[in-house]
């Protein structure tokens, strides 16, 4: 049949296939570009359909390095599909790679590098495993990543090089990049998934970093640590532990058990930290991230806590049939451990006509899972709607399902039976015989309350004609001929009569009720059994003749018949044990959740067997990492000139400030290519455009640009002379960057800084255009930490030269009146009439809302001006836990604690008012709170760095603003600012 | 993980195939064709397919199994969602996905393919990282393209690729800012015979289409997000804002996206919009069945129910319907034995109603179960949840946007049960 498909699939196309190899060979060969782009175009077709196109190697391999980049791609998937035919010819493309993997385009390196290692030639292990180790080096996070998928290129290729593979997996997992970790914890799956100490001194980053991973790097690692965590921690599970030490108490002696049963159980802090850092992703779109988190809960999280999944999963069912499919079956199994996780949510699980059939049975086997006494009437309400389905193979499930629940629940063994009874008289055959089966089956758990159901089933036996529902009729009769001793004879006589008409697995039953009716009742049916022992006796079956010759010799005594034959009745006879009707569902939980063993309920090559706890947690000190010390000395030093350069020329770039700065700007961020002084220059523009937007509220753009700032600095400087400085400065590009960063890195900071709220655009006069000459300034605060210093406030600064000539050195005059430490902006060279600027700068207020006075001067002028802040901006944003707020609050009481009831106007008690009113007022961030009603709010002052704790607790009409800090002046100040801002209405 | 990928279309050819590691031979898919001659309907085929060597995953979308075949073990919901990604980003390209927009881009989607995946892992999903590497086609890019011999394909690595928001690429520019969000939500119910409602749920979407200039950054606030029970949300919205504020802050994607997916809490009690009054009966010995449907107006909020269309799935014993409704037309298949209904608006004055009788096989015995109506509707202007928007604002960005929400509901599965 593939042939056939194969053929028609080249219909349209022209008949002579190698005519038309011969033509693309022209085009290949020709000059012009166009003709070769649409020759290569055609060959991907070919390869598209599944065609072979390799003989056109040689003329496709000489275009591999093509300016084109379009073409070089297409010859680029070209190569990789047939290198390994050629391999010969393929090797005249290498040299072109290794060249690529120095261009100073990241993309054109990290593509030369895919394709080297997709090429699988063995001959060129050794050149790919230079080029992934020195990209494992690369500054660029996109090149490092394509080298972790080559890891597992080159180790498929080449198992031999594992060693070297796994030095290289080792260095990649310290990599702090969020774009690389998927794919190297997808190279160390693949290559050493036994090499968990690997892991140790990287868990708590990963964790960390987990959030911001790519989705599907996100499912790679939780998986791995999933299995990281089994082999790590002590079982959370209680229950188990339980049975376990009632074990222990039999053999132990008295005190070894009291010791046992005092030590509680404390969760290890990083097992709590995989658990917490999970769990947000729960909201992911993507559905594997989803199963994924729920499979680790499931594993991992204490049962008390697995009730979090259940919602994240129910919601999966919404999504596509194929996802449905996996989840269901996963919640199968899920259910027969946990009823109570979704029996809320049994409705969820109702079948409906349109749902595909594996759908169906799925939903069915969840319900039946979830029946109790206290729900099984609703089910069993449902289940007769299903029963009634036209789907016939989803009807017989349903009443396999009744009967599994018929003999689980005992209250209600007799409605089901009564009510598949009512089924026997059903018109289709499948219904009836699905019946009959599990009638059979029930009435071996109680068969003497039930001998009219017997004799029913006997009546209706002449109409069903499946063998499966004929023979369990025929058992049933002989098994239970004592309670129809009337009946029986006369269907074995019936049966006598149509005994070669009828299916194998009949005759066997016949055979077998003779027997039985034989040792019972002889007399009527001695006859009767010797006819039916003869006509099996030259049946065509084997197993039917052996059968025949089996029970002759068994109940017929004969002089050759030895003692067996006096055992026959005990033999046949024998009370059997009711079968056990179990969920197909019973033995998956051997496989770990979500995966594609699981959902075979196969083992599949390259599963990875999930360890049982360890009765004994294995050292935790291998997971700590030597703190990152945040800031050495010669670095700020760097750090300070290159801020002092940066500044600089920033303002001799002031002149030319136009719009293409701003696109030249977005560019240097994609390249690393330029030169370095090119670079720096743009950085700085980067930097300025970023000063440009004043009002911009935009904070994560501030995250980026800083980021970016940073990183380019780093960039240059190491590729110049500070080389070895390189490595402690990008731990303070990371302190840094995190110091802004609203997404959480991990740094070992006690007091977590935050990114602000909210950050007001009102700017405050600082210098008027009368008074100044036409100079006129404006501040305003930015409310980030300052990158002057640490207590420093950041200020910006916006002069606009309002007269009609051009104003020169603008600057900060070194004497300051007060004794404020002061961050001058750099001096501005010039400044054109009806144009502004915007500078940024720092001053230390040293927590008080003193006003600083300083000297602003231009060339000719001196003007005097103040700045005054208000007492919220000498604050900085904090984030703790609602636990570690009321810690923190308890140690501020007394005099540190000031606090004042208001009335609110009702249109300020929505908790939207309250935080935008409290986070206009004060740079202080918000604490998410357990409690209706109370609202919390924290920061820390920016010199001292003492704590301020702020909580608004509503008490209609009426409000409670308490404000806990040492410096019990800025709470005075704060409260009445406080006051004000939430008892007037407006925004 | 991933190693080839299988585009088959509904007659059962293979007419796409694309390897990342070594080739496997199309051969492989006789067992998914075994598995597809077995299933009774499309939508019948298992998901997951064990072969001696290899597994098969397909999924099915607009008439075409994609199907992918991995060697070793992997999440097959990694697999499945993966694939689902790589038919929207097809439709996202081609407007379409159909086997005619697949073959006659054959080019781009193989380019696609190749920077989606390598080695079989995820490399690039993002539509806007995508969009930057190779552009997507339209006529007059292809015109120009013949002429002067330039590329679709990008020669710098899209910004998104390294920045902390991927999903945006840089220097996006509009004339008209725009951000349009469409609050709609889904009933899902089963209704039983007498009329009670068995299950009802609400699902709803936030899908968005923002066209802003920049890097906006915008927040979007609920008058009750108490309804919302449980989310799930595009990857640009701060988690920790919602959980602390409730709140949705984001960045958002350039272009079209789904920006939030919810359920509403089950404790509210969900309005049911429309009641059907059924009278279908099939006597034993009669070849004719009375079949009389009526749809009426139920809890609409004072909306009116549209484009409501009515379709079940008759027993297989019926040979013909002939039914005259009073509004709308109707249709009946009998070979597949569907009858829909295509009814338009419900007028609450005079109720559509669709009356006749059904004949069935001679000699075929009366059906013993009633058909089940499944019924889609809409409603305009009206999230039936009562989830509203209390604002959208947006920050980071001096221009004044064009802002625009729109409420709508819809049936889900909605089946009346007779």
């Amino acid at each position: 049949t593939s042939a056939q498909r194969n053929r028609s699939n080249a219909q349209g196309k022209p008949r002579n296939p190698t005519l038309k190899n011969e033509d693309l060979k022209e085009m290949l060969e020709s000059n012009k570009e166009s003709l070769k782009l649409e020759a290569m175009k055609r060959i991907v077709g070919l390869i598209a359909k599944g065609k072979n196109a390799s003989e056109l190697f040689p003329a496709v391999v000489k275009n591999v390095a093509s300016k084109n980049i379009e073409l070089k791609k297409l010859v680029y998937v070209y190569l990789v599909r047939y290198a390994e035919e050629q391999q010969d010819l393929a090797l005249l493309s290498i040299s072109t790679f290794q060249r690529a993997l120095k261009d100073p385009n990241q993309l054109i390196r990290a593509s030369a590098l895919r394709v080297l290692s997709s090429i699988r030639v063995p001959i060129i292990v050794p050149i790919m495993m230079l080029a992934i180790k020195e990209a494992a080096t690369d500054l660029s996070p996109y090149v490092r990543k394509t080298a972790a998928h080559a890891i597992q290129k080159l180790y498929s290729l080449d198992p031999d090089q594992k060693e070297h593979l796994i030095e290289v997996i080792e260095k990649l997992l310290k990599d702090k990049s969020t774009l690389v970790a998927g794919s190297v914890v997808m190279a160390f799956e693949e290559v050493c998934p036994d090499r968990i100490d690997l892991i140790h001194k990287n868990y708590r980053k990963l964790c960390n970093l987990l959030v911001d991973v790519e989705e599907w790097g996100q499912v790679v690692i939780i998986h791995m640590l999933t299995r990281y965590a089994r082999t790590q921690f002590v079982s959370p599970w209680r229950e188990e532990g339980g049975i376990e030490r009632t074990i222990y108490s039999f053999y132990d002696s008295e005190e070894e058990r009291k010791v046992e049963q005092t030590r509680p159980y404390i969760m290890d802090p990083d097992h709590r930290l995989l658990l917490r850092n999970t769990k947000p992703l729960l909201q992911s779109r993507n559905t594997a991230v989803v199963m994924a988190v729920s499979q680790l809960y499931w594993h991992l999280a204490p049962k008390h806590e697995l009730s979090i999944i259940t919602k994240s999963l129910v919601r999966l069912l919404r999504s596509h049939r194929e996802v449905q499919y996996v989840v269901l079956q996963n919640i199968a199994t899920m259910s027969i451990q946990r009823k109570g996780m979704f029996e809320p949510f049994m409705k969820s699980f109702y079948v409906r006509s349109t749902d595909a059939t594996h759908i169906k049975t799925l939903k069915l086997e969840i319900l039946t899972n979830l029946a109790n006494e206290a729900n099984i009437s609703t089910i069993l309400r449902e289940f007769q709607t299903y029963v009634k389905s036209q789907d016939k193979a989803f009807a017989a499930a349903t009443i396999q399902a009744i009967g599994r629940c018929a003999t689980n629940i005992s209250e209600v063994t007799d409605t089901c039976l009564n009510g598949l009874v009512l089924l026997l008289s059903n018109r289709d055959e499948t219904v009836v015989a699905e019946s009959v089966v599990v009638i059979k089956k029930l009435l071996q758990t109680q068969p003497s309350q039930h001998s009219d159901i017997i004799k029913h089933m006997a009546k209706l036996f002449d109409n069903i004609t499946v063998p499966m529902a004929r023979a369990s009729i025929l058992w049933l009769m002989g098994e239970y001929c004592e309670h129809v001793p009337k009946i029986a004879p006369d269907v074995l006589r019936k049966m006598a009569k149509t005994f070669t008409n009828e299916e194998d697995i009949v005759k066997l039953q016949i055979v077998n009720l003779a027997a039985k009716l034989y040792l019972t009742n002889s007399k009527q049916t001695k006859l009767l059994t010797q006819y039916i022992l003869n006509l099996g006796k030259y049946d065509q079956n084997y197993d039917i003749r052996d059968r025949t010759r089996f029970i002759r010799q068994l109940i017929v005594p004969n002089e050759k018949s030895g003692a067996l034959s006096k055992y026959a009745r005990r033999i046949l006879m024998a009370p059997k044990p009711a079968p056990v009707l179990q969920s197909a569902f019973k033995d998956r939980d051997r496989f770990q959740l979500g995966t594609l063993s699981h959902t075979l309920n196969s083992q599949a090559s390259g599963y990875l067997e999930l360890s049982d706890w360890p009765a004994v947690a294995p050292d935790q000190s291998v997971r700590n990492v030597e703190v990152v010390e945040p800031v050495r000395l010669p670095c700020i030093f760097i750090l300070f000139y290159f801020l002092k350069i940066m500044l600089k020329i920033e303002s001799e770039s002031e002149e030319n400030s136009d719009d293409s700065n701003k696109s030249s700007s977005s560019q240097s961020e994609k390249s690393s290519s330029e030169s370095d002084s090119e670079k720096k220059k743009k950085t700085l523009k980067n930097k300025k455009l970023q000063q440009q937007k004043p009002d911009s509220k935009d904070r994560l753009l501030l995250i980026i640009m800083t980021k970016y700032i940073l990183i380019h600095i780093v960039l240059s400087i190491s590729t110049q002379f500070f080389v070895n400085c390189m490595c402690s400065l990008l731990h303070l590009c990371v302190f840094l960057a995190c110091q802004f960063d609203a997404v959480s890195w991990h740094v070992h900071v006690s007091l977590q800084a935050s990114s602000p709220v909210f950050v007001p655009e009102t700017s405050h006069e600082l210098l008027h255009r009368m008074t100044g000459k036409g100079l006129s300034a404006q501040y305003r605060f930015t409310r980030q930490p300052c990158i002057y210093g640490n207590s420093m406030v950041s200020l910006q600064l916006t002069l606009s030269n309002s007269s009609d000539q051009a104003l020169e050195n603008i600057h900060i005059s070194e004497k300051s009146s007060t004794g404020q430490n002061i961050h001058r902006f750099n001096a501005i060279e010039r400044l054109e009439p009806q144009a502004s600027v915007t500078v940024s700068m720092g001053v230390d207020f040293n927590d008080s809302t003193q006003a600083a006075n300083f000297q602003l001067c231009t060339k000719e002028d001196e003007f005097s001006v103040s700045i005054q802040p208000a007492v919220g901006e000498l604050l900085l944003p904090i984030t703790m836990s609602e636990a570690d707020f009321t810690k923190e609050q308890g140690k501020l009481m007394g005099m540190n604690e000031s606090s004042a009831t208001i009335t609110m106007k009702p249109e300020n008690v929505s908790s939207q008012s309250v935080n935008r009113k409290v986070v206009s007022v004060a740079n202080i961030g918000v604490i998410p709170s357990s409690q209706e009603n109370i609202y919390r709010f924290a920061g820390k002052t920016v010199s001292s760095g003492s704590l301020v704790l702020v909580s608004v607790a509503l008490k209609d009409p009426d409000a409670v603003i308490t404000i806990n800090t040492e410096k019990t002046v800025i709470g005075s100040m704060l409260l009445r600012q406080f006051k004000t801002a939430l008892t007037n209405s407006g925004p | 993980m991933i190693h080839s990928l299988f585009l088959v279309n509904a007659s059962g050819d293979i007419f796409l195939e694309k390897h990342w590691k070594s080739v496997v031979s199309r051969s492989v898919c006789d067992y998914f064709f075994e598995a597809l001659e077995r299933a009774t309907e499309p939508e019948n085929v298992p998901p997951v397919i064990p072969t001696p060597h290899h597994f098969l995953i397909n999924v099915l979308r607009h008439r075409i199994y994609f199907v992918a075949v991995i060697q070793s073990e992997v999440p097959p919901l990694f697999v499945i969602e993966f694939l689902h990604r790589v038919v929207d980003t097809f439709q996202d390209y081609f407007g379409v996905c159909s086997e005619a927009a697949i073959k006659d881009n054959v080019v781009v989607v193989y380019e696609l393919l190749e920077e989606m995946l390598d080695n079989g892992f995820p490399l690039a999903t993002e539509s806007n990282i995508l969009k930057e590497l190779i552009k997507p086609p339209t006529i007059l890019r292809t015109v120009v393209n013949t002429i002067t011999g330039s590329t679709n394909v990008g020669e710098q690595l899209p910004t998104g690729q390294l920045s902390v928001v991927p999903w945006r690429r840089t220097g996006v520019k509009y004339t008209n800012n725009e951000a349009y969000f469409d609050v709609v939500e889904e009933i899902d119910a089963i209704i039983d015979k007498s009329g009670s409602t068995i299950t009802a749920e609400i699902q709803g979407v936030i899908d968005a289409c923002v066209k802003l200039t920049g890097m906006p950054d915008l927040t979007l606030s609920f008058m009750n997000p108490r309804l919302l029970d449980d989310v799930s949300f595009h990857p640009c919205v701060r988690f920790k804002r919602w959980e602390a504020e409730r709140i949705l802050s984001f960045i958002p994607p350039d272009g079209n996206f789904r920006l939030l997916s919810y359920h509403v809490s089950s404790q509210n009690l969900v309005a049911i919009p429309v009641y059907v009054k059924h009278n279908i009966s099939f006597r034993e010995g009669s070849s004719q069945g009375r079949f009389e449907l009526t749809l009426g107006p139920k809890q609409t909020m004072g909306k009116a129910v549209e484009s409501v269309l009515v379709s079940s799935q008759l027993p297989r014993g019926v040979l013909n319907a002939n039914l005259s409704p009073s509004q709308g037309t109707y249709t009946f298949d009998p070979v597949t034995k569907l009858l829909s209904w295509d009814v338009g608006k419900i007028n609450p004055q005079k109720l559509p109603s669709l009356k006749g009788s059904v004949s069935l096989q001679t000699g075929a015995s009366k059906p013993d179960e009633n058909p089940t109506i499944n019924i889609q509707f809409k409603i305009q202007q009206l999230a039936i949840s009562g989830l509203k928007v209390n604002r959208l604002d947006m920050y980071g960005e001096k221009y004044k946007p064009f802002k625009g929400i729109k409420y709508m509901t819809k049936a889900g599965k909605f089946q009346v049960r007779t």
